[in-house]
């Protein structure tokens, strides 16, 4: 599947300043001189495609309860396995390899700052290795969207 | 007014994701019970008050063609942190910039900023251009690029 233009400026645009309101593809859709039906279905299609990972949004971790990125040194040998512990948390939304001694970095989020560092500690014990508990201190862009 | 645990459902929709159809918000009132006018009251307050930072869709970078995304990491004196910040989120393709704890002795950093770019060799040239334009060439920072991803959804906090 190949992005159009059309296509760019349509997932520009829905990624912010999103109507809340009961039919909101018809706003973005006369904004933007397109037809609505015709509008849903090619963001359905992009959705498909993977283009757009979900239409919802982010919330303010800070608000909600307790987050953190925490970070593992783990001996690449042990990566497959230490991973697999790491996602088997519903707690952990994101998790990615990354390249320093410190090599896996995830985000743990959880209704309470308890919870999160009972789910921290058992992911430093089962896996052996040291682990960075590094929470935000102060957020200096807020603003997610991402324009391509 | 809607109860304190749907109120958690309605913003964990948020991160698994709504529908994408002709009336989002009218599907997820009826899945949860709830009447339309109350859940668009709901997450208009949500976002007003800084609970909901956006709402719209999330899209997926590397899908789009940015394969290559770098955390790079600062070691900013603590005076200057906060000025740094500023800086460095007013970039374009700074995508999240946050303060956090040093961990001594092996993490001296304080300061995060998330780069993405068509390739590595793109984020590398614009983080020379952010360390030069904003005079932080003497600042000691790393990139830390990243190689494999393995999981990446939205938070959930409901129990």
């Amino acid at each position: 599947m190949d992005i159009s233009a059309q296509d760019i400026e349509l997932l520009n645009r829905v990624q912010k300043n999103f109507p809340i309101v009961s039919d909101p593809f018809a706003e973005i859709a006369s904004e933007l001189g397109r037809d609505k039906s015709e509008m849903i279905n090619r963001l359905a299609l992009l959705e498909q495609a993977g283009f757009i990972a979900r239409f919802g949004g982010v919330n303010n971790h800070k608000k909600m309860g307790a987050s953190t990125l925490a970070a593992l040194n783990v001996p690449t040998e042990k990566i497959d396995e230490i991973s697999t512990l790491v996602n088997s948390f519903r707690e952990v939304n994101h998790n990615y390899l990354r390249e320093n001694a410190f090599n896996l970095w995830f985000v743990v989020t959880a209704a309470t700052e308890g919870k999160l560092q009972e789910i921290l500690s058992e992911i430093q014990r089962r896996s052996e290795c040291e682990l960075l508990d590094l929470p935000m201190v102060k957020s200096y862009h807020i603003d997610l969207a991402f324009q391509i | 007014m809607i109860p304190a645990e749907k109120q958690q459902l309605l913003l964990d929709k948020l991160s698994s994701g709504l529908p994408i159809c002709e009336f989002p918000f009218r599907r997820i009132a009826e899945e949860l019970s709830l009447d339309e006018q109350d859940v668009l009251e709901f997450y208009r307050t949500s976002l007003a008050n800084g609970t909901t930072k956006r709402v719209g869709m999330v899209l997926n970078h590397q899908r789009l063609g940015y394969r290559s995304n770098a955390m790079v990491v600062w070691n900013v004196p603590g005076e200057l942190v906060d000025h740094v910040g500023e800086l460095l989120g007013r970039e374009d393709k700074v995508t999240l910039c946050y303060q956090r704890p040093r961990r001594a002795p092996h993490w001296p950093y304080n300061l995060f900023a998330m780069i993405h770019g068509k390739c590595r060799q793109a984020v590398l040239a614009e983080i020379a251009r952010i360390r030069k334009e904003n005079g932080l060439e003497n600042i000691e920072h790393d990139v830390l690029f990243s190689t494999r991803k393995f999981k990446q959804t939205g938070a959930r906090y409901a129990s």
